[in-house]
C-alpha cells in the first residue's frame, strides 16, 4: 500500500486519512471483545478497571470468577454448558443431514420450482426470531413437546438448516460435473460415485455448514426463551447469560464470556483451515 | 417429415429423453423433499396458524354461540330485548357450570374495561335469578353496568367469530362501538412510536454499517492476502462470537460507570458528575447494533470487491479521470451488488432485533420485537402480539422478496 513518490500532497493526505478511518473501524469491531477478557480476571467485584489492574499489580488479578463459574452454586453453568452442547450436537446432526441432502437436490439442474423451494428453506434465517420463536412454541405446545429436550432440538434444527443449505449449495455450485460423468463412464454406480467422488469434494462445505448449525444452536437465545419455558433443567449458556445480564453484570458472566470468546477463536481457526483445504483440493491456489 | 430417431432399445429418442429428464426431476425433488416437508410442517404452517390468532375469536364465539346469533338481529341502538338477555343468561349459566366464565370475562375485558368484575359478580349472583321475571332488570339489579348499553355492544362485538380490530390497535387506532375508527388518546399512542423507531433504527444501522464497512472492505480486498487474512480476523471473530457476549461487552463499555465513561473522565473530557448517558436509550441500541451487524455488511461487500480488477481503476485514471471521478464512475457502480446484498441482510436482521435492544436499550431504546415479546409473555394479549407479528412479517417478506429479485437467493454467501 506504499504510495508512489510522485503522489500529490492532497492524495497523500486522503490516503492516510483513509487508513486512519479503516483502523478506527477495525478497532470498533474488535476492541469490545478484548475489553471483556481482562475484566474477567478482576479480583474485585465491580466491572471496571481498578487502579491495581491499570498498574498491572499481580494481586489485582485473580481467577476467583472462574472458580465461581465452575464451583459456584448460584449459577448452574455446569448444567447450562452440558445442555448447550447436547442441543447443539443433536441439532447439528439433524440439520446437517437434512440440509446436505436437500442441497444435493437443489443444486441439480433438473430441480423443479427451485427458487420457491429455496426461499421456503431459507426462511427461518430471514424471519425475525421473535416470530419463529412464538410460532415454534405454539406448535410444539400442541404436540406436548414444549419445554422438552426433543422439542428444543427440533426448534434448533429448523434454525440451523438454512445455513447448511446455503453453504453446501455454494460448494456444489463450483462443482465440476464432468468428474462424476467421468466416474460413471468408467463404470461406477451412482452410489459409489457419490461416496467416492462427490462427498469427499463437498466435505469442507458440509463441515462449515455444520459449524454454522452448531454455533446457531449454541448461541441461540430468542427461540429457547419461548421453548424452554423457564425450566431450569433445560437451561443453556445463552439463557443463563440472558438471565444474569437482566439482573446485574457480574464478573462471573465476564468469565463465561471469555470462555465463549476462546471457543469462537477455535471455530474461526477451524473454518480458516477448511477454507484453505477446500481451495487446495479444488485446484484454486491459496495465493 | 423428420426421420424418427430411435435408441438402441427401439424407443423414440424424444420419448426416452423425456423419461430420463422426468426421472432426474423426481430424484432432485425427492432429495429436497424431507427438509421441505419438515420446514413446511414444523415451521411454515405453525407460523400461519399463529398469525391466524390475530383475527381468530372462535373459542369465544363457541362459548356464547346462541347469544351471538340472537344479537345479530339487535342493531345496538337501544337496550337489548328479552330474547338477547335470556339467551345470554342461559349460556352464562352453562359457562359457570362448566367453569369457563373466567375466560369469557378476560376476553370481554379486552373489548371494554370493567368486564372482569362485571362477569364475576354476575356469575356469583346467577343462582338468585328468577327465570320467569324480566332478565334485563335482574342483570341491572346485580350490577348497574348492565344498564350501560356499551357493555351489551361490547358483548355483541366480543363474540364475533373473527375480527380485525387488533390491526387497528397495532397502529394506535380503535373502533368505537358505533363503528367509527379513531386514533386512541395521545398519551396511549405507543405502537406507532415503536414502529417508527424500529424503521429509523433499521435504516440508520444499515446506513452506518454501509459507511463503516465500505472502506474496510475495500482495504481488505486490495491488501496482499497475508495481511488481509490477519485483518479479516477482526471481522470474523465478532461474527463467530455469541451475540450475548458482544451485547454484554457493550454493556460493560457503555454503562454510566463503564469503561468508556471512566476513560473519558480520567482523560478529563467529561466531568465525573456529568457522565454520558450512553446506555438505556437509543444511543446504546444504535451503537451496539451497528457493531454487531457490521460483519454482515463487510462479508458480501468484500466478496464483490475482491472480483473487481484493479486495472479498471488504473485504466480510468490513465485516461485522465481524477481518482475521485474514477471511483464514482467505475468502482462504485461495480459494487452495487455487494451493497444491496449487505444492506438488505443488515436491514432484515435489524428490523427484527430483540436481544440487544432489550438489554442495552432500556425503555427508550426498545423496538417492535420487544413489544411483541411483551404481549406474548407478559400481557398475554396474543391476538395483539400476533397482529403486530403479521405486520412485521409482511415487512420482512417484502424485503426478502426484493433481495430475491436483486441479488438472488442462490447467490447468498456466508463467511
Amino acid at each position: 500500500m506504499a504510495l508512489p513518490k510522485y503522489t500529490e500532497m492532497r492524495y497523500r493526505v486522503w490516503h492516510y486519512s483513509y487508513l486512519v478511518i479503516c483502523t478506527a473501524v477495525f478497532v470498533f469491531l474488535i476492541a469490545p471483545l478484548f475489553v471483556i477478557i481482562p475484566l474477567s480476571f478482576n479480583a474485585e467485584q465491580y466491572i471496571h478497571f481498578s487502579d491495581g489492574m491499570l498498574a498491572l499489580q499481580p494481586e489485582a488479578f485473580s481467577l476467583r470468577w472462574y472458580e465461581d463459574m465452575i464451583y459456584g452454586t448460584k449459577n448452574p453453568w455446569g448444567i447450562a454448558a452440558r445442555n448447550s452442547v447436547y442441543y447443539a450436537f443433536f441439532s447439528t446432526i439433524g440439520a446437517t443431514v437434512l440440509g446436505t441432502v436437500a442441497a444435493l437436490g437443489l443444486s441439480s439442474r433438473y430441480m423443479p420450482y427451485k427458487q420457491l423451494i429455496m426461499s421456503v428453506l431459507i426462511s427461518p434465517m430471514i424471519i425475525p426470531l421473535i416470530i419463529s420463536g412464538s410460532a415454534i412454541f405454539f406448535s410444539l405446545a400442541k404436540l406436548g413437546l414444549a419445554a422438552t429436550f426433543p422439542g428444543i432440538v427440533i426448534a434448533h434444527i429448523i434454525l440451523g438448516t438454512p445455513f447448511v443449505v446455503i453453504t453446501v449449495t455454494a460448494t456444489l455450485s463450483g462443482f465440476d460435473d464432468s468428474i462424476t460423468r467421468a466416474a460413471s463412464s468408467l463404470g461406477s454406480t451412482p452410489t459409489n460415485t457419490f461416496f467416492k467422488i462427490t462427498l469427499p469434494l463437498i466435505t469442507p462445505g458440509i463441515i462449515s455448514g455444520a459449524l454454522f448449525a452448531f454455533v446457531t444452536s449454541f448461541d441461540e437465545i430468542v427461540v429457547i426463551l419461548f421453548v424452554a419455558g423457564g425450566d431450569r433443567n433445560l437451561t443453556t449458556i445463552p439463557l443463563q447469560m440472558w438471565t444474569g445480564l437482566r439482573e446485574q453484570l457480574s464478573p462471573t458472566i465476564m468469565a463465561v464470556a471469555t470462555c465463549l470468546i476462546v471457543l469462537s477463536t477455535l471455530i474461526l481457526i477451524v473454518t480458516e483451515l477448511l477454507r484453505r483445504r477446500s481451495e487446495r483440493i479444488r485446484g484454486i491456489s491459496a495465493q | 417429415m423428420t426421420a424418427e430417431i430411435r435408441t438402441s432399445d427401439g424407443e423414440l429418442l424424444s420419448v426416452k429423453l423425456k423419461k430420463v429428464e422426468r426421472r432426474r426431476r423426481t430424484t432432485a425433488f425427492l432429495l429436497a423433499a424431507p427438509l421441505l416437508f419438515f420446514i413446511v410442517f414444523a415451521y411454515v404452517i405453525p407460523i400461519f396458524q399463529m398469525l391466524g390468532r390475530s383475527i381468530d375469536n372462535a373459542e369465544m364465539n363457541s362459548f356464547l354461540t346462541e347469544t351471538h346469533e340472537v344479537m345479530q338481529t339487535w342493531d345496538g341502538s337501544e337496550m337489548p330485548g328479552e330474547d338477547v338477555t335470556s339467551t345470554f343468561y342461559y349460556e352464562l349459566k352453562t359457562a359457570v357450570e362448566n367453569k369457563y366464565h373466567g375466560k369469557i370475562a378476560t376476553r370481554l375485558n379486552y373489548e371494554k374495561g370493567g368486564f372482569t368484575s362485571l362477569i364475576k359478580k354476575t356469575s356469583r349472583k346467577l343462582k338468585n335469578f328468577d327465570e320467569n321475571a324480566n332478565f334485563l332488570d335482574q342483570f341491572i339489579d346485580v350490577h348497574k353496568k348492565w344498564g350501560d348499553i356499551e357493555y351489551w355492544q361490547a358483548l355483541k362485538r366480543g363474540t364475533d367469530a373473527y375480527h380485525f380490530r387488533k390491526y387497528l390497535t397495532t397502529f394506535d387506532y380503535e373502533q368505537k362501538f358505533d363503528g367509527s375508527i379513531e386514533r386512541i388518546p395521545e398519551k396511549l399512542r405507543i405502537n406507532v412510536t415503536l414502529w417508527l423507531r424500529t424503521i429509523f433504527v433499521a435504516v440508520g444501522v444499515t446506513f452506518c454499517c454501509f459507511i463503516l464497512a465500505y472502506p474496510i472492505s475495500h482495504l481488505l480486498s486490495v491488501l496482499p492476502t497475508r495481511y488481509s487474512n490477519l485483518l479479516m480476523i477482526c471481522v470474523l471473530l465478532p461474527f463467530w462470537t455469541s451475540l450475548l457476549v458482544r451485547t454484554s461487552s457493550w454493556m460493560v463499555l457503555l454503562q454510566k460507570q463503564g469503561v468508556l465513561n471512566d476513560t473519558l473522565v480520567s482523560l478529563g473530557f467529561v466531568a465525573d458528575e456529568s457522565r454520558l448517558e450512553l446506555m438505556y436509550n437509543m444511543t446504546g441500541t444504535f451503537i451496539a447494533m451497528t457493531q454487531i451487524l457490521l460483519p454482515f455488511m463487510v462479508l458480501p461487500l468484500y466478496s464483490v470487491m475482491k472480483t473487481i480488477s484493479p486495472s479498471l481503476m488504473r485504466a480510468a485514471t490513465s485516461m485522465g479521470a481524477t481518482p475521485f471521478h474514477a471511483f464514482r464512475k467505475i468502482y462504485f457502480p461495480l459494487t452495487y451488488a455487494g451493497i444491496s446484498a449487505g444492506s438488505i441482510l443488515v436491514f432484515v436482521l435489524a428490523i427484527g432485533y430483540y436481544i440487544t435492544p432489550a438489554l442495552v436499550g432500556g425503555a427508550k431504546g426498545i423496538l417492535i420485537s420487544n413489544r411483541i415479546a411483551y404481549h406474548m409473555q407478559q400481557s398475554l394479549d396474543w391476538s395483539l402480539a400476533t397482529a403486530m407479528a403479521t405486520v412485521l412479517l409482511i415487512a420482512v417478506l417484502v424485503v426478502y422478496w426484493l433481495y430475491n429479485k436483486i441479488v438472488g437467493i442462490d447467490n447468498m454467501r456466508l463467511g
